[in-house]
C-alpha cells in the first residue's frame, strides 16, 4: 500500500516537476506526446499481462486496456496529423517511459498468484496518477479544443479503467 | 370495377394489419463516453433495439442472462430484433462498469 502510494506520488510530482521546470505551462506538442507516451506505457504493460497472467479475470482485463489504449492512441495520431503537430518530446515523457521500463522488469520477475496482484495494483495506481494528471495539468493546458476534447474523453476512458482494475483488484482478494 | 379495387384495398390492410402485430417498434440506446442510455429502457418482443456506439471504442450489450450478446464496433449502430421476454440486466463486457436494464414485456 505505502510502496505504491508513494509510486504515484513520485510520479506526479515528477509530472508537475517537468512542467515547473519549464517555467511554462505545457504545449500541445508536449501533451500531445505526453498523453500517447502514457498510452503506449499502458499497451506495454498490457501485453506483458497477456503472456504472464494466469487469472481469468486478468488476462480479460489486459485485453481490453490494449484494445482500448490502441483505439485512443490512433485517435491522437489522427489528431496530431490533422493538426500538423508533431509530438514533442520532453522531460515528463522520458521521466514516465523510465520508471515504466523499471516496473516491467520488476513485473517481468514475478509469477503467478503474485505476478497477478502486482499487475493489477499497478493499473490501479498508475490509472489514478495519469486521471490526476490529466484533470489538474494536461487539459487544462491543452490549447487547441480538438486535443481537449480528446484529452476529455481519453480522461473518462481511463476513469473506466481504474473503476475497472478496481474492481478485478478486489476479486483477487 | 372500382367496388372491386376497394375490396381488392381492404383486403391488403388486413393481410398488413396480420402480418404486423402490434406495431412493432424501433428502440435506441445510445452508448457514449461508456455510459449506456437510458439506463432503464421498456420494449416488447418483436421490437427492434438500435445499438448506437457514438465512441471511438467498442462496446458490447451482454445479456447477465446470456440472452444475447451484441458487439458493437466503433462509431457504428447495430439492430437485433427482441425475441424474449424478461426484464434483462446487460452491461459491456469491456467496461463492465457500463450497466442497464432493458424490461422486455411479452
Amino acid at each position: 500500500m505505502f510502496v505504491r502510494l508513494s509510486i504515484a506520488v513520485a510520479a506526479l510530482s515528477l509530472l508537475s516537476g517537468a512542467a515547473l521546470a519549464q517555467g511554462a505551462k505545457l504545449t500541445d506538442p508536449q501533451i500531445a506526446h505526453i498523453a500517447y507516451t502514457a498510452g503506449v506505457i499502458d499497451i506495454n504493460a498490457a501485453k506483458q499481462a497477456e503472456k504472464k497472467a494466469s487469472n481469468k479475470e486478468v488476462k480479460a482485463f489486459a485485453k481490453d486496456m490494449v484494445r482500448d489504449h490502441e483505439a485512443v492512441n490512433k485517435q491522437a495520431l489522427d489528431l496530431v496529423k490533422k493538426l500538423k503537430v508533431t509530438p514533442e518530446d520532453n522531460d515528463t515523457s522520458k521521466a514516465l517511459s523510465k520508471q515504466a521500463a523499471d516496473k516491467l522488469a520488476e513485473l517481468g520477475k514475478l509469477k503467478g498468484a503474485a505476478y497477478d496482484k502486482a499487475y493489477v495494483d499497478n493499473e490501479v495506481a498508475y490509472h489514478k496518477t495519469v486521471n490526476t494528471a490529466l484533470e489538474t495539468q494536461l487539459i487544462p493546458s491543452a490549447s487547441n479544443p480538438e486535443l481537449k476534447g480528446l484529452l476529455q474523453t481519453g480522461l473518462k476512458i481511463f476513469q473506466g479503467h481504474q473503476q475497472h482494475a478496481e474492481h478485478v483488484a478486489a476479486d483477487l482478494k | 370495377m372500382l367496388p372491386g379495387r376497394y375490396l381488392t384495398t381492404l383486403a391488403l390492410f388486413a393481410l398488413g394489419a396480420i402480418a404486423v402485430p402490434a406495431h412493432a417498434a424501433t428502440i435506441q440506446i445510445v452508448m457514449e463516453n461508456l455510459v449506456v442510455s437510458p439506463a432503464e429502457a421498456s420494449a416488447k418482443v418483436g421490437d427492434t433495439v438500435e445499438w448506437v456506439n457514438k465512441d471511438i471504442l467498442a462496446h458490447t450489450a451482454t445479456a447477465k442472462s446470456g440472452d444475447f450478446d451484441v458487439t458493437i464496433a466503433p462509431k457504428q449502430t447495430v439492430k437485433s430484433v427482441l425475441t424474449k421476454a424478461g426484464t434483462v440486466d446487460y452491461y459491456c463486457r469491456f467496461h463492465p462498469n457500463m450497466k442497464a436494464v432493458l424490461k422486455i414485456a411479452p
